[in-house]
């Protein structure tokens, strides 16, 4: 059967640096940094003492307060990135068919702060079992899906995909292949991800992940820099329709780029560490441009997972150039969690979003905080320091890689018809 | 109205999300004030807690309505 060609019509964008997409593309291409001391709860204890936090939310400005209450962030994120997503498609909800619209929603842990608030409130009781009626569906993260589908009639293919900081990625890669399968019409897809809490940073200080340097937040993730120290945890979500072509064109909507391709890969080799030749993610590069069935030439900007850890790094740029060969010279690389901080589970969906900010406006964001060469990274390469670079795009991929060693890759080019 | 009255309004507005005005006494938890089967476990449960007593499941099932809540702790809170 002839695959459905597929297309991004709406964005929404809830992140360190905006809380709408235009605000996040702006700070993206002037190079802000969103890190900051902690506010969410008294890090004074914790070895890491701040993160890149969602700034001046207020839920109430979206939700009504009977609604929010029943909410952990991670889901309050997720419905107002997905209700932007949703206003800047344009898609009459009156006229569409609902039965064909789906939402596919990613997120890495879920409602992780409701978890650990009830399970510590039983801790401190008397051992009764005291737990509220809402824990649950507070707590689990497919209620995201579930949430947004509530709201808008959406009774299409609805659920959750689950693979760390690769988990929005596999969102959007699983809402791309149904609607070229012609399982649905349009899908709302992303991610969305709130672990700044105790357990969060704690958990992740216990694995050496995060970045410690405290004296200078801002300064703190930095990709390809030769002092990087470890990833800075952020938060928020990341909303994008994707919209079967034709039906997309019928009604005349806004096509800001065409999904061609996405892979998938695992490492199949530790549970943390990433596999030092870097084989999974070359596989997952090699899986999307075959996926998208364009030549390695023809990518003008990589956005890389690039979390500022010190493997990771080094790792994946080598990937990059086993996978492009002499044309990694002149591919722009960038990874703008060097801005937005790690958002887990929402990271492939805010950084799909930069993406298509590149198409969008010629504007590469760049890759903020590079102070010192690192030896272990080809000098030639150009990663887009310190400073966006105007260029222009046709072609992107988006990379993104989980614990667990779960690799995805996703490409979009501009649509020309 | 009693302080037991008072506070279990406060409760069902807090919850619920209601204005004041909806909370009478015949109003019916799930056919009144929109709570689903959840809410009313909720509002149990925070009446347990605010008043610091503990309702049977066999009796938490008559408390459907504000009055109902009202007269039920003002004759088992001490």
């Amino acid at each position: 059967m002839e695959l459905k060609r597929v297309v991004v019509t709406g964005i929404g964008a809830l992140t360190p640096l905006g809380n709408n997409k235009n605000d996040y593309w702006d700070a993206l291409a002037k190079g802000v940094s969103g890190a900051a001391p902690i506010t969410r709860f008294d890090a004074e204890k914790f070895r890491t003492k701040f993160a890149c936090e969602v700034k001046n939310f207020d839920p109430l400005q979206f939700l009504d307060r009977k609604e929010a209450r029943k909410m952990d962030p991670n889901a309050q994120y997720g419905m107002v990135a997905g209700d932007e997503a949703i206003v800047d498609s344009g898609m009459d909800l009156e006229k569409i068919n609902k039965d064909r619209v789906g939402v596919i929603w990613g997120s890495g842990i879920g409602g992780f702060t409701t978890f650990q608030d009830e399970v510590m409130n039983f801790a401190n009781g008397d051992g009764s079992p005291r737990f509220n009626p809402f824990f649950v569906p507070k707590m689990i993260l497919d209620i995201t899906p579930g949430l947004l589908s509530i709201k808008y009639g959406f009774r299409g293919p609805n659920f959750a995909t689950v693979s760390a900081c690769a988990s929005s990625n596999n969102a959007l890669t699983d809402a791309l292949n149904y609607i070229r399968l012609g399982k649905a019409n349009v899908i709302l897809t992303g991610g969305s991800e709130a672990a700044v809490n105790e357990s969060g940073i704690g958990g992740f200080n216990a694995m050496k992940a995060l970045s410690e340097r405290n004296d200078s937040p801002e300064t703190a993730s930095r990709p390809y820099d030769k002092d990087r120290d470890g990833f800075v945890l952020g938060e928020g979500a990341g909303a994008l329709v994707l919209e079967e072509l034709e039906h997309a064109k019928a009604r005349g909507a806004k096509i800001y780029a065409e999904v061609l391709g996405a892979g998938m890969s695992a490492d199949a080799h530790h549970i943390t560490a990433p596999h030092p030749e870097g084989d999974g993610i070359v596989l997952v590069m090699n899986e999307a441009l075959s996926d998208a069935n364009i030549d390695p030439t023809a990518v003008d900007y990589v956005n890389t997972h690039g979390t500022s850890t010190p493997l990771g790094d080094s790792g994946e740029v080598k990937a990059i150039q086993k996978v492009f060969g002499d044309h990694a010279y002149n591919i722009n690389i960038s990874s703008t969690k060097s801005m937005t901080g790690h958002l887990l589970g929402a990271a492939g969906a805010v950084e799909s979003i930069a993406s298509l900010m590149a198409l969008e406006r010629g504007i590469i964001p760049p890759t903020i905080n590079h102070f010192t060469d690192d030896p272990d990274i080809d000098p030639k390469l150009n990663l887009t320091f310190n400073e966006a670079q105007k260029r222009e795009v046709n072609v992107v991929m988006s990379n993104t890689f989980g614990f667990g060693g779960h690799n995805t890759s996703i490409v979009f080019g501009k649509y020309n018809g | 109205m009693s302080e037991i009255a008072q506070k279990v309004k406060s409760i069902i507005i807090d919850k619920l999300g209601v204005e004041e005005s909806e909370v009478t006494t015949e109003a019916s938890f799930t056919n009144d004030l929109g709570a689903d089967s959840l809410d009313t476990v909720e509002l149990i449960m925070e009446f347990e807690k605010e008043f610091n007593i503990s309702i049977p499941d066999d009796q938490a099932e008559n408390i459907a309505t504000v009055g109902q809540a009202i007269s039920y702790l003002e004759e088992n809170v001490k």
